[in-house]
């Protein structure tokens, strides 16, 4: 049975919006030049490349669906309480079983000694790993092993990304006179990045089925599965806060600057006095009285599911309740400017109504501002969680997230040897995420904002 | 000029007065006193006397608005609205939720504070620039786009992650400093050296991009090009030209965080175990001590206004076209 978390809706809307607006473009020929202008740019479809991938595997993590168990006792069936998502189901050689605790990256002994009886002899040693590690398929020597895995993903890779080749670029291939490779040829970029993510991809995973590949933590589970899982608590927190504060930001941001008078002060004065509180004291004393609320009201959350992924709501309301105010400015001087332009001030002559020109005139010419905005504010969000939730007061301890992850780290650096795996692999996921979201921002930024210096880029 | 800043001040306190309700609203009427004070004593079974008691200690047993059981002016000064949230506009910040004197706690922590950002602002300051103007010296060129690109990686690159790092590789492996602490005076200068350097690294991406595209900004006007065609060197032009122009964007950024510096660094200090504002702020955070999170609210709006009023003043020092009215 599927069952639906508050942020899983608001994700379908984030993505159903997100195919409204792609279907908007293809029909906007301006827009959609500034947009072939990312496409065209070699970092562009790059971090487009990178960044769907994310937000696939945070899509397919926020289909939550019940098992149903068969009850002995009461001969029905009955949902469990515990609710796995798409992902969990595909990634389940990862996590169906855990180890004792501690253990390095492809390594087939735990991290710490443990005593062992063999053969009625107590010995200190380093126990071997139950599930995986040991159980080499192809050679028994590890690198051997592996170095056979990779070749068996490349060639998997290489035939997957060639039916994607053919359905993507089948009108190219298959016109008369035509070159096969010359889809390829133009487009090298696109299909070579495509390459090489399904290979780490599949090497991954193929990797995965016998051994940990980023080690387990202390409890035995799988590092990569953890980091994995936290892709959507970082997706979720960059695009739920700007969906949040959208909204707010658009329409208060216009009515300031086109109607004026004393709406403009009433709304001046809301964002400059929430501008003035310094953001993180805000979201802290927010988050603080959230934690007496829900400390105080254990009832009214179901599980643990629901109420960790309350709190992700929240933390996503605060943080964007904190950051419209910028964005509302620059609305308010953007709108305020259009107001003086010649065909704003023609078609109020004709008798349009006010509603109306904010709609056909001020709205689209303001577009561009809030796409560079939402793109821009992308990696600083996803860098604040981690921020946050090592102060204890970002996304509940038990969501999967690389804030989290970092937290749990602190004890494992401080102990000796000290466990590198699990924060590595925190930071490494969340820079490949940031990177990419920033290096497309600032391809955006070119293509939109009309005052960028596209010469010097 | 007098009469200019004047106006700002009054302009301040309506802004004030709105953060002052806007906390006031968040601290006590979202969750009542009782409810604070029953997560304080922790457990369930947790008796209306307990709760009471924990109240009357630190001044929580009073009316929200109104108090109906006092005459005259007392009705609104015993109020928890009098007590705690309208004292802070005379700096009165209280007893902590713990028992500490909050405005000697404050006095005694920024200075720590000041002594990690102000040497982090000037060092970042000047290497930002630097970089940015040797960018902008060799634009268009494979040292420019690797520059760029090299400071989106470190952008990228989560502030945690630099701090464990630097902490792991420079006290831990190579043992130069020590890992956390602090000593008064000239002592201090060893707990400061990583918690700088480490802040200095952090910002040098942003840093860096953000004065670049300042620049090249600048370098498009018209004023540059009549300054080439005079036949003045690309150095001499970036320098005496472009640099002194862009210096009243760059000033004005640097102005409005001056009066904040006092607040710190909240993660920094806190890694590090430096006594200043911002390892207050977290410890207070963490321990759920609300006094003092919303004695560190006002204050920080405070500094912020007070930056902005002194970002007014500097703009007419710097920039002789632009006068206050």
């Amino acid at each position: 049975m599927f069952t639906f978390l508050l942020t899983d809706i608001f994700f379908y809307i984030i993505i159903i919006s997100l195919i409204m607006y792609v279907a908007y473009v293809r029909k906007t020929p301006d827009i959609l030049a500034n947009w072939l202008y990312v496409f065209r740019s070699r970092t562009g479809i790059l971090s487009i490349v990178v960044l769907s991938f994310f937000i696939i595997t945070a899509f397919l993590d926020s289909i939550h669906i019940k098992n149903k168990i068969y009850n002995n006792n009461t001969k029905q069936y009955v949902y469990t309480s515990e609710i796995k998502s798409f992902l969990d189901i595909i990634l389940s050689p990862m996590h169906e079983n855990y180890e004792k605790s501690y253990s390095a990256p492809f390594s087939s002994h735990l991290y710490s000694k443990e005593t062992v009886n063999f053969n009625n002899i107590d010995k200190r040693e380093y126990p071997r790993l139950l599930y995986k590690g040991n159980h080499n398929k192809y050679s028994n020597n590890k690198i051997e092993n592996i170095a056979v895995i990779s070749l068996f993903s490349i060639i998997k890779s290489f035939f997957i990304c060639f039916l994607i080749y053919m359905i993507i670029f089948y009108r190219t291939i298959f016109k008369k006179n035509n070159n096969f490779l010359n889809a390829f040829n133009n487009n090298n970029v696109l299909c070579t990045s495509f390459f090489i993510i399904f290979f780490i991809i599949i090497l991954l995973y193929d990797l995965s089925t016998q051994y940990y590949v980023l080690g387990t933590d202390k409890v035995g589970v799988d590092v990569l599965y953890k980091s994995i899982k936290s892709i959507r608590t970082g997706i979720l927190i960059g695009t739920l806060t700007t969906i949040v504060m959208l909204p707010f930001a658009i329409f208060l941001g216009i009515f300031a600057g086109y109607i004026g008078g004393f709406v403009d002060d009433i709304i001046q004065y809301i964002y400059t006095t929430l501008n003035s509180i310094p953001s993180v004291l805000l979201i802290a004393s927010a988050i603080l009285m959230l934690q007496v609320y829900m400390a105080n009201n254990p009832h009214e959350f179901e599980n643990i599911y629901e109420r960790a992924d309350l709190r992700l709501f929240f933390l996503c309301m605060i943080l964007g309740l904190t950051s419209w105010t910028g964005l509302c400015r620059l609305l308010r001087g953007e709108s305020m400017k259009l107001k003086e332009v010649e065909y704003v001030q023609a078609s109020q002559t004709f008798g349009l109504n006010k509603f109306s020109i904010i709609v056909r005139h001020i709205i689209p010419n303001i577009m561009h501002i809030v796409i560079i905005t939402v793109v821009l504010d992308f990696s600083a969000l996803v860098l604040a969680e981690a921020v946050l939730s090592y102060v204890n007061i970002g996304v509940d301890p038990t969501t999967y997230s690389w804030g989290n992850m970092i937290n749990a780290a602190r004890l494992e650096m401080s102990r000796e040897p000290i466990v590198w795996w699990s924060i590595f692999s925190a930071f490494l996921f969340m820079f490949i995420l940031v990177l990419f979201a920033n290096l497309f921002s600032d391809v955006v930024r070119d293509a939109f904002d009309p005052r960028a210096n596209k010469k010097y880029e | 000029m007098i009469k200019y800043i004047f106006k700002r001040f009054l302009y301040a306190i309506p802004i004030l007065i709105g953060v002052n309700l806007l906390t006031f609203t968040l601290f006590f009427v979202v969750n009542s006193p009782d409810e604070v004070a029953r997560l304080h004593l922790g457990n369930k079974r947790v008796t209306p006397e307990q709760i009471q008691s924990w109240n009357e200690e630190r001044g929580y047993n009073n009316p929200l608005f109104y108090n109906q059981s006092e005459k005259g002016i007392k009705s609104f000064t015993k109020t928890i609205f009098y007590q705690k949230s309208f004292k802070l506009f005379i700096f009165e910040f209280g007893i902590s939720d713990s028992g500490r004197d909050i405005k000697y706690d404050i006095k005694q922590r920024m200075w720590p504070s000041l002594a990690i950002a102000l040497p982090s602002l000037l060092v970042g300051l000047l290497l930002n620039i630097t970089f940015a103007l040797f960018f902008v010296f060799f634009r268009s060129t494979y040292i420019d786009y690797v520059g760029v690109i090299f400071c989106v990686g470190l952008m990228s690159i989560s502030s945690l992650f630099y701090i464990i790092g630097g902490q792991y590789l420079i006290s831990k492996l190579l043992h130069l400093v020590p890992i956390s602490g602090y000593a008064h005076g000239f002592e201090a200068i060893k707990f400061l050296v990583l918690p700088v350097i480490i802040s200095v690294i952090y910002g040098i991406g942003s840093g860096t991009r953000w004065y670049r595209s300042l620049f090249l900004e600048e370098i498009e006007k018209d004023y540059v090009k009549t300054a080439r065609s005079k036949g003045l060197s690309e150095f001499s032009v970036l320098f005496n030209h472009v640099f002194k122009n862009a210096l009243i964007p760059i000033l004005t950024g640097v102005v409005v965080i001056l009066p904040l510096l006092f607040l710190g660094s909240l993660i920094v200090e806190s890694f590090f175990g430096i006594p200043g504002l911002g390892s207050y702020t977290i410890d207070a955070i963490q321990s759920q001590d609300f006094a003092i999170v919303r004695a560190m609210v006002f204050l920080g709006t405070i500094l912020y206004i007070f930056g902005l009023i002194l970002t007014d003043i500097s703009y007419t020092l710097v920039d002789p076209r632009v006068r206050l009215k």
